[in-house]
C-alpha cells in the first residue's frame, strides 16, 4: 500500500490574541501516517486539534514545525498547494457553509470550473458525483431547500467531482439527524471500498469509529492513543479521561465482565455482542426466570398536575403562499408538572414549531394551550415567558452583550428586578452551571463552546422558569459537554422541580433521561407515553426514521432466538441489572 | 418575512424568454424601460402595452405571480397617482376645499399608473425567466470590457451570486434569532421608533457576528475547492449568443423602429 499522508513531528500554533506574542500550541509534534485507501477516524474533544490538524492536511494552513506530505508533495511548496487540495478534499462541518452556489449540480461544478475542465468533463464528472451521493434528483435544487444531511452530500459530491484521492471530514456529521448522518457514513463507507478513496473522519462520536480500519485519539494537540478502533475501545478510562465515550454495547460488555461474566475479548459490535450473550445465557425461553418487571417511578407523576396542556392544535406555515405547509396537525398532549418530557421525530416533523407555541412565540392556528392553569393569551406573554424557558438550537449564537453578565441578565432588566435581587440570582445561576464568577466581566465571544453553551443557557435559566424547554441541548458538544448540560439539566430537575422538556435526536439520551416521549411524525403526534412504552414498539420507531436506543436494538436481537426476554431495555444501568438477574436466577452455573 | 421578497424570483420554465442569453435580456430590458418612459400618445400606450402582455404570455410565467411582484408597489402606484389627478392644472371635475380634481390630471394619472406597471412588468419578466445565476454571468460577461479600466467583471459577479445563494440562509437565522431574543424578554413590537431601533441590537449583533463566520468559513471552503478567482476558470453553463437571441434582438428592434419610426413620420 501506497503512502497517502506522511505527517512528520507537526506542530502549528494560533495567536491568542492579534497584539500579543503568546502562542497556543493546537497541535503539537504530531506524527502520523495515512495509507492509500485507508479508513481513518481522528477522534478527540472539542478543542483537542482535530480540526487545526484536518485544515493542515491540504494546505489551507502550513505547519510551524515539522512538515506534511500529500502524496509526496511537501504542502510548504506554495507551486504544489492546488495540486495538494484537488488531491485531498476538505469536507466541513456546517452544511451552509460551504455551498457557493445557488442550484445544486453548478455548486457540484464549482471545484471542476475552478480547475478549468472543459465543460463537457465538468458535465460528466457532476452527474457521477450526485449518482455517487444519490442526489441526482435534486440537480436542479436550490441548496436552501435541503436538510442537513442532503447539504453534506452535495458537499461530499462538490468534492468528488474533483476526483480527489483522499476526502478528510472535519466534523461533518456532528450538525445532522441520525438519519442524515447514516446516509453520510454509508456514503463514506461505500467511497472507500469501491472507489479505493482513503478517508479521513474527525468526529467525536465514538460509534462512527467501530468500521473504521484505525483510529487516532487527540488530546490537547497531542496522539493520545492509535490502532485498530477495537484495540482502542478496550482502553475505556483512557478514552474517558480524553472527554469521549465508547459505544454502549462496549460499556455493556465491559461491566459485565466486571461483574465476572465470561466473555472473551471485547465485543464492539452488535452482532459479536448478541453471540458473546448467547454463550452465557444458554437457554432458548428464559420466561420462568424473568422477575415481574417492576413499574419504573414516575416522581408519583401520575398524581403530578399538568403543567402545559394542548388541546387540538394547528398550526399552518405560511398560509396562502406557495410555501403553506401544514406544521402540526391536531395535537393532543399534556405535560405534567416535575417530569422530563422528551419530545422526539424526524427533521421537519414539527417538534420546534410545536414548542414554541408553549411559550406564545408562534401562535396557533387554531387550538389551546393552558400553561399552568392559565390559557395563553397575546397579553400575558411577558409572564408566560418568565414561566417558560425556551431555549433554541445552538444557543450560544444569540449572545451579544459586552460581558457575560450583562447577557445573563439581559431578561431580568427588562422585569423590574432590583439590582440586588439580579446580582443574586446571577451567582446561583452561575454556581448551577459550573461557571467561574471571574467569567462575568469577560465578553461572552472570548469563551470555549461548551462555556458560551452555557452561559446562553443561564439567561433562560436567571428567570427561574417554572417549565425549561430545549431544543437539542447537547448539539455538536463532545461526549464529556453533552453529560454536563445533562447533569445540569437533572439537578434542576430533582432540586428545583423544575419540568423539562427536551427535543433531541439521542435516543440513547432520551431513553436515559427522560420519563415520558412523544413522538412526532409529519406534524402529527402519534404516540405519547412512557419511554418504556415507546421503545416496545420499535419497529414502528424506526419507520419514522428514528433510532432506537443501542441497548434496546441489543435486546431485541437477542430476543429473536431467546423468548421471554423481559422488554425493553432501555440503558446500560437496566441491561446490567437485568442480564445480573436472569443469570443468578438460571444458576449462575453458566459463569 | 421571507414570502415578502418574491419580487422577481426565478420561475422555472422553458419558454423563448426563459432560453435566451442573459445578456440579450439584459440589454433589450434596458431598452425596453428607456422606450416605456417615452411612449407619449395613447396608440404607443396601447402598442407599448400590447407588446409588454405578448411577452408575458411567451413568457408562460402565472400572471398571477407577476402581479404579486406589483403588490408591494401598489401603494407608492396609487400615491403618485392621486398626486397627479390633484397637481395638475386643467379642467376641474370637482373640488374639495381648496384642493381641486382635474381632467387633465386624470389622464396623467393613469398614464403614470399604466407606465409604472409596465415598467415594473418588464423588469420582473426578466428576473422571473433567468436564474441568478446566468443573470450573474450575463452581468459578468457584460462587464468583461471594462476589466481595461479595472472593473474587476469577475469578482462582482461572484460577490453577487454569493449574495443570493445567503440571503434565505440569513433571512431564516434572523427569524430564528429574533424568536430566541423574545424568548428571553427581547420586545420589538412596543416603545417609539427609537426605542424600537434600539431594541433590534440583539438581534444585528448575532446575525452580523454569525454573517463574518459564515464568510470565513465559505472562503476556506472555496480555497479547498481550489478557488483562486476567475483565470483560467471554465463553466459548467456557457451562456451563448444563438440564433434565438438574433431574432428576438431584431423582433424587439423592429418593434421599437415601429413604434417611434411612426412618431417621425406623421
Amino acid at each position: 500500500m501506497n503512502e497517502m499522508i506522511r505527517i512528520d513531528n507537526v506542530s502549528y500554533e494560533y495567536r491568542t490574541q492579534a497584539e500579543s506574542y503568546l502562542y497556543d500550541r493546537a497541535v503539537d509534534g504530531v506524527t502520523a501516517n495515512i495509507m492509500q485507501g485507508e479508513f481513518v477516524v481522528i477522534l478527540g474533544r472539542n478543542g483537542s486539534g482535530k480540526s487545526t490538524l484536518a485544515r493542515l492536511l491540504n494546505a489551507l494552513l502550513i505547519p510551524v514545525e515539522g512538515a506534511i506530505y500529500v502524496d509526496g508533495m511537501d504542502t510548504k511548496d506554495g507551486e504544489l498547494t492546488w495540486h495538494i487540495r484537488k488531491n485531498v478534499g476538505l469536507v466541513f462541518q456546517n452544511p451552509d457553509n460551504q455551498i457557493v452556489s445557488t442550484t445544486v449540480e453548478e455548486d457540484v461544478a464549482f471545484g471542476p470550473e475552478n480547475l478549468g475542465l472543459p465543460q463537457e468533463i465538468i458535465r460528466e464528472r457532476v452527474d457521477a458525483s450526485l449518482k455517487l451521493v444519490d442526489m441526482m434528483d435534486y440537480a436542479q435544487h436550490s441548496p436552501h431547500m435541503l436538510s442537513g444531511g442532503q447539504k453534506q452530500r452535495i458537499a461530499i459530491a462538490g468534492i468528488l467531482a474533483m476526483e480527489p484521492k483522499c476526502i478528510v471530514l472535519d466534523e461533518a456529521t456532528s450538525m445532522l439527524d441520525p438519519q442524515g448522518r447514516k446516509d453520510v457514513m454509508s456514503i463514506l463507507h461505500k467511497l472507500n471500498k469501491e472507489k479505493g478513496i482513503t478517508i479521513v473522519l474527525i468526529t467525536h462520536h465514538m460509534s462512527e469509529a467501530t468500521y473504521a480500519d484505525r483510529a487516532i485519539i487527540m488530546q490537547e494537540g497531542r496522539i493520545l492513543l492509535e490502532g485498530t478502533p477495537r484495540s482502542i475501545f478496550e482502553r475505556i478510562e483512557t478514552v474517558r479521561s480524553a472527554g469521549l465515550d465508547v459505544p454502549k454495547i462496549t460499556d455493556l460488555a465491559d461491566r459485565l465482565k466486571k461483574r465476572g461474566f465470561s466473555i472473551n475479548g471485547l465485543p464492539i459490535t452488535r452482532s459479536e455482542m448478541v453471540s458473546a450473550l448467547k454463550n452465557i445465557i444458554k437457554y432458548k425461553d428464559v420466561t420462568p426466570f424473568v422477575k415481574k418487571r417492576q413499574q419504573i417511578n414516575l416522581n408519583n407523576s401520575s398524581h403530578a398536575k399538568d403543567i402545559i396542556t394542548v388541546k387540538d392544535l394547528n398550526y399552518v406555515y405560511m398560509p396562502g403562499t406557495t410555501y403553506e405547509k401544514e406544521a402540526l396537525k391536531n395535537i393532543n398532549l399534556s405535560i405534567k408538572e416535575g417530569e422530563i418530557f422528551g419530545i422526539i421525530g424526524h427533521t421537519g416533523s414539527g417538534k420546534s414549531t410545536l414548542v414554541q407555541h408553549f411559550n406564545g412565540i408562534l401562535k396557533p392556528t387554531s387550538g389551546n394551550i393552558e400553561v399552568d392553569g392559565q390559557p395563553i393569551t397575546g397579553k400575558n406573554l411577558k409572564e408566560l415567558r418568565k414561566k417558560v424557558g425556551l431555549i433554541f438550537q445552538y444557543p450560544e449564537q444569540q449572545l451579544f452583550e459586552e460581558t457575560v453578565y450583562k447577557d445573563i441578565t439581559f431578561g431580568l432588566q427588562r422585569m423590574n428586578f432590583s439590582e440586588a435581587e439580579i446580582k443574586e440570582r446571577v451567582l446561583q445561576v452561575i454556581d448551577l452551571l459550573d461557571l467561574s464568577p471571574e467569567l462575568l466581566d469577560k465578553s461572552p465571544f472570548e469563551l470555549s463552546g461548551g462555556q458560551k453553551r452555557r452561559v446562553a443557557i443561564a439567561g433562560v435559566l436567571i428567570m427561574k422558569p417554572k417549565v425549561l424547554v430545549l431544543d437539542e441541548p447537547t448539539a455538536g458538544l463532545d461526549p464529556s459537554g453533552s453529560r454536563e448540560v445533562f447533569n445540569i439539566l437533572t439537578e434542576l430537575n430533582k432540586k428545583e422541580g423544575t419540568t423539562i422538556v427536551l427535543i433531541s435526536h439521542s435516543m440513547d439520551d432520551i431513553a436515559e433521561y427522560c420519563h415520558r416521549v412523544a413522538v412526532m411524525n409529519n406534524g402529527e403526534l402519534v404516540m405519547c407515553d412512557t419511554v418504556e412504552n415507546v421503545f416496545l414498539k420499535s419497529e414502528q420507531i424506526s419507520t419514522m426514521g428514528l433510532d432506537i436506543p443501542q441497548i434496546t436494538e441489543l435486546f431485541n436481537t437477542l430476543a429473536q432466538d431467546i423468548n421471554g426476554l423481559p422488554q425493553p431495555v432501555l440503558t446500560v444501568e437496566s441491561a446490567v441489572e437485568v442480564l445480573d438477574n436472569l443469570i443468578n436466577q438460571t444458576g449462575g452455573g453458566s459463569l | 418575512m421571507i414570502n415578502n421578497i418574491t419580487l422577481g424570483q426565478y420561475v422555472p420554465g422553458n419558454s423563448v424568454l426563459h432560453r435566451l442569453d442573459p445578456r440579450t435580456k439584459i440589454i433589450w430590458t434596458a431598452a425596453l424601460m428607456v422606450a416605456i418612459f417615452m411612449v407619449d400618445s395613447w396608440n404607443e400606450y396601447v402598442m407599448m402595452g400590447s407588446f409588454t402582455l405578448i411577452l408575458l404570455l411567451i413568457s408562460g410565467v402565472p400572471v398571477k405571480q407577476t402581479l404579486r411582484g406589483i403588490k408591494p408597489l401598489v401603494f407608492i402606484l396609487l400615491l403618485t397617482a392621486l398626486l397627479n389627478i390633484f397637481f395638475v392644472e386643467g379642467t376641474v371635475i370637482f373640488r374639495i376645499g381648496p384642493v381641486k380634481a382635474t381632467y387633465e390630471g386624470l389622464i396623467s394619472a393613469v398614464k403614470l399608473f399604466l407606465r409604472l406597471v409596465m415598467l415594473v412588468t418588464t423588469a420582473s419578466l426578466m428576473t422571473l425567466t433567468t436564474t441568478p445565476m446566468s443573470m450573474t454571468d450575463g452581468i459578468e460577461k457584460l462587464l468583461k470590457p471594462f476589466g481595461r479600466i479595472g472593473v474587476p467583471s469577475h469578482e462582482i459577479a461572484m460577490m453577487m451570486s454569493i449574495a443570493l445563494r445567503f440571503i434565505p440562509t440569513l433571512l431564516e437565522e434572523a427569524q430564528r434569532i429574533m424568536k430566541a431574543q423574545s424568548s428571553r424578554g427581547a420586545d420589538f413590537d412596543t416603545g417609539n421608533i427609537f426605542q424600537r431601533l434600539k431594541s433590534f441590537i440583539p438581534v444585528l449583533i448575532p446575525l452580523f457576528v454569525s454573517a463574518f463566520k459564515r464568510a470565513d468559513e465559505l472562503a476556506e471552503a472555496m480555497e479547498s475547492r481550489c478557488y483562486r478567482g476567475g483565470e483560467g476558470r471554465t463553466r459548467l453553463k456557457t451562456i451563448n449568443f444563438t440564433r434565438l437571441d438574433l431574432m428576438a434582438s431584431l423582433f424587439v428592434i423592429v418593434f421599437l423602429m415601429l413604434m417611434f419610426g411612426y412618431r417621425f413620420i406623421f
